[in-house]
């Protein structure tokens, strides 16, 4: 079992449940930890529910995880949903005051903090949040400088006196953490490393600017807002024109118009933006103009559950835009790969002169996870592919005398690129059918033979495609009893769900997809010939991945878990379909959440 | 006129276009190609630095016949497109052409929307107030009453007034032409590309096979010249809107409203301080980059 621990908040959104999450997540990324956070939110300012999930450990965490170590419920509500989920071991820090604890699980320490008693409450409002991380500080075995230090940052805006009022009220809840409860039988670790605690979102963003991206728009949506939000905060120190449009479709059209001009342009958006931007990505493909576009999921159909995770936007990205066009999809694997897979995309989009598709989604988006610095690497390969700009020195911009053809006929379907500006490249591009030197063969020069030959022309760019990205890989033990396939998001949470299953005397091992297109069907075949068991793991109803896989490869795998109530997956809820599988209980499995926000 | 070939000097020969327009004899819109390129050509601006952006319609084939760097793009979006392609590039002359449809129907969102930007384009509407190449529907323009496939028994929906509504939504240049007058027309086009920031141009550009209520006959005795009226003072946004709602015997065309006190988008952003886009290095700087992952630490 991974050594791990997690503390739970939660609270009525307004209630301060994100702020002990920050000052937690700060204290154990100091001390060298690994982190993953999830908030289970909902769509409301001020009121409701939200559960916010912080796992911490030494090694990689790379899922919210099965057990909750530390409770701490801001109000009534929140301790009579999750109380339920703690057992022999937990604790839960609750306000006296406040909150009432309802039936608990032998073997959990009931922890009342008496609020009124250790602060004024009428000055400070969120005392009872600062008490309780004072006094789970104290529990964990963290010494109490560390969070000192971090209120010192929190609140130095505010003046030395609410510093001072914090850090004593802080201290108040340690020492009375001390004095009557009992600490966790083993101090949290702490270790040498030193990370970047960042979302999805974020790291998305960040892979903008390492990949050259100088325009990025955006119209607000959740849960893909967090990139406009950084980009928009950090425009100006990394040069990038950051516009927030009226719409998607002004979006994704806007976006094109400054990859016309040269530049590497980025927009991200949601499903249902993302239906809006459909069209505009058909002229992306038939302009040969590469933009990048990001769909970062929620559980739809329509308007959904905004604030709710799923994978059901695959066959959206796959039929994005009537007509056959080459285009790419992929779909980041955690939240470090999503800043690293926005370079690569953009070189094979510009490579390839076709529209680039991210399919990330709430759970990466917005959860969190410690990152490695040098994982954030700032200087990754640019390949711009066969741009002429006139001004790059590499590619050359001497006048052609009239002979240059946007969309020459080559044997990789790729034609040089030239931007406007660039004297003797005069062409027009279009959305209509065009010849080599751009005149139109839509309206009154319709041509089937220059049909054919344009459509083959762009098609033939699909073997580059393929031969630039690499096939997916099995791992684990060859040989396993189970084979786990999942795509993007899931990565984590599967792959330890293969641990817990190994430690159990179940052999499993891992296919994770991150390219969706191109597939590479033979390369996964030849992977999956010798699997005994195939079971597809997937955070939608219908099995979308499942459904593609099949109509790619004919491959049918012997069972399914799949999850569409908006939340993500645990491990726990893979390792038990699993083992019902494998006792061919059933060949489709639906684990019921247990976490109820 | 500057249509003798000198030594690097743009000529009308120069901007012609690779095909022949198609557009049906008589079209006002060959009028409109003719009076761009004569502006083009008086202010000499070299063709490799023009982008003609277009929607879809028979207007928006324009960029096809016009030897610029050109983008036939959606319907109704070209705008969209035209604000990107200016922001990451601001050293081009964008011009957008395209129709009512194309700009007022399906295209009213980024219409009023660039406007407000006060993105630096110059956009060039053809009113022929009908669809011409979906062969003769009610546009956005098209007078109540007028019959057309789509509403047989007459439009009874008010048309949007394109001026009126250019104005409101804060355009920083506001003028309408006549197809019919091509001297005009150079002109105010020339104007439109000189200022800085967006100018809106709606010219009626008669569609001679399905508008058989607005044609050349009906519109050469209503034009009357606002810049033939010396008391006329276009930088009066009260007098333009007042201008703006006159239609019937006397229809004005001319510079409604100019003013030049608002920066257009690309000089109010900073990021553009340093130049186009298009030019700046794609790298983070090191030190900068080391910052954004600090930040997160």
């Amino acid at each position: 079992m991974k050594r791990t621990f997690a503390i739970g908040i939660g609270g009525a959104a307004g209630q301060g449940v994100a702020t002990p999450g920050d000052i937690f997540a700060k204290i154990f990324s100091r001390r060298g930890l690994n982190l993953n956070a999830y908030n289970a939110y909902q769509s409301i300012i001020r009121g409701g529910h939200t559960f916010l999930t912080i796992r911490t450990g030494p090694d990689k965490v790379t899922n919210m995880g099965d057990r909750i170590d530390l409770f701490i419920p801001l109000n009534q509500d929140s301790m009579d949903r999750h109380m339920k989920l703690l057992g022999p071991g937990a604790a839960c820090l609750y306000n006296a005051d406040t909150v009432q604890p309802g039936p608990t699980a032998e073997g959990v320490q009931l922890c009342a903090l008496p609020v009124a008693e250790l602060a004024d409450i009428t000055r400070n409002k969120v005392a009872q949040n600062t008490i309780a991380i004072g006094a789970g500080l104290h529990m964990m075995g963290i010494g109490f400088q560390s969070l000192e230090d971090v209120l010192q940052e929190q609140f130095k805006k505010k003046g030395e006196a609410v510093v001072a009022e914090n850090v004593s009220v802080a201290r108040a809840g340690y020492d009375y953490a001390a004095a009557h409860f009992t600490a966790f039988p083993n101090p949290l670790p702490k270790t040498e490393n030193r990370y970047a605690i960042l979302s999805g979102n974020i790291a998305m963003a960040m892979g903008g600017a390492a990949a050259g991206v100088k325009f990025y728009c955006a119209y607000p949506m959740s849960p893909s807002t967090g990139v406009l939000h950084w980009m928009a905060a950090h425009a100006r120190k990394a040069g990038i024109m950051v516009r927030q449009v009226e719409d998607e479709i002004g979006v994704v059209n806007m976006a094109i118009g400054a990859a016309q001009a040269g530049v590497r342009s980025m927009c991200a958006t949601s499903g249902g933006g993302f239906a809006l931007m459909s069209e505009g990505l058909g002229m992306s493909a038939m302009m040969e103009t590469p933009v990048v576009v990001i769909n970062c999921q929620r559980a739809g159909p329509s308007t959904g559950v905004p604030t709710k995770t799923e994978q059901g936007d695959l066959w959206q990205m796959l039929g994005a835009a009537f007509g056959d066009y080459p285009r790419v999809i992929a779909a980041p694997l955690d939240i470090g790969d999503c800043f690293k897979l926005i370079p690569e995309i953009f070189n094979i989009a510009d490579r390839f002169q076709c529209p680039g598709l991210v399919l990330c989604d709430l759970l990466l988006s917005e959860g969190r996870l410690s990152v490695h610095p040098r994982d954030l690497d700032f200087n990754p390969p640019i390949d711009r592919g066969e741009l002429i700009t006139g001004n790059n020195g590499t590619a050359s911009s001497a006048p052609t005398n009239g002979s240059y053809k946007r969309y020459k006929f080559t044997e990789s379907g790729v034609s040089p690129r030239a931007v406007p500006g660039v004297p003797g490249h005069v062409h027009t591009v279009a959305t209509d059918e065009h010849m080599e030197d751009g005149v139109l063969i839509s309206d009154e020069f319709t041509n089937p033979i220059k049909r054919r030959e344009m459509m083959e022309k762009r098609m033939r760019k699909v073997a580059g495609i393929e031969a630039s990205v690499p096939p997916p890989e099995l791992w684990g033990p060859r040989d396993a009893e189970v084979t786990l396939i999942g795509w993007g998001s899931t990565k984590g949470v599967i792959e330890e769900a293969c641990e817990i299953l190994n430690e159990q005397g179940i052999s499993a091992n891992q296919l994770q997809i991150r390219w969706l297109v191109p597939l590479h069907g033979d390369a996964i075949l030849e992977l999956l010939k010798d699997s005994r068991h195939t079971i597809i793991v997937e955070n939608n109803y219908s099995g979308q991945f499942a459904r593609y896989l099949r109509s790619e490869t004919s491959f049918v795998a012997n069972g399914h878990i799949r999850k569409y109530d908006g939340e993500p997956f645990m491990p726990h809820h893979i390792v038990e379909a699993v083992k019902e599988q494998l006792a061919a209980q059933t060949k489709l499995s639906v684990p019921m959440h247990e976490i109820m926000v | 006129m500057a249509t003798t070939a000198r030594s690097g000097q743009l000529t009308l020969a120069d901007l012609k276009g690779k095909v022949d327009p198609d557009w049906c004899p008589g079209c006002g819109d060959f009028g409109v190609l003719s009076a761009i390129q004569k502006a083009l050509v008086e202010l000499q601006i070299p063709n490799h630095n023009v982008v003609a952006i277009s929607g879809i319609g028979c207007s928006s084939n324009l960029p096809g016949f016009i030897n610029t760097y050109g983008m036939h793009t959606l319907h109704g979006r070209a705008l969209a497109v035209a604000t990107g392609l200016k922001l990451a590039n601001h050293e081009l002359t964008v011009l957008v052409t395209g129709g009512d449809g194309d700009g007022f129907g399906i295209g009213g969102n980024h219409f009023v929307h660039t406007m407000r930007r006060n993105v630096d384009v110059t956009y060039i509407v053809m009113d022929n107030q009908i669809y011409g190449l979906t062969t003769g529907q009610t546009s956005p323009t098209s007078r109540v009453g007028m019959k057309t496939k789509s509403m047989p028994f007459g439009n009874i929906e008010a048309p949007v007034n394109p001026i009126s509504l250019a104005l409101a939504a804060g355009a920083t240049f506001v003028a309408r032409g006549y197809s019919g007058d091509q001297k005009h027309l150079t002109e105010l086009i020339k104007r439109g590309i000189e200022h800085k920031g967006f100018s809106f141009l709606d010219v009626f550009s008669p569609c001679v096979t399905y508008n058989h209520d607005n044609t050349y006959q009906w519109y050469r005795p209503r034009v009357k010249k606002l810049e033939d009226d010396a008391r006329y003072d276009p930088s009066v946004w009260m007098a333009a809107m007042e201008k703006s709602l006159l239609w019937g015997e006397e229809i004005p065309i001319g510079r409604f409203f100019e003013r030049t006190d608002v920066p257009s988008l690309h000089a109010a952003e900073p990021v553009l301080n340093d130049g186009p886009l298009l030019h700046r290095d794609p790298r983070v700087p090191p030190d900068v980059a080391r910052g954004f992952i600090e930040e997160l630490m």
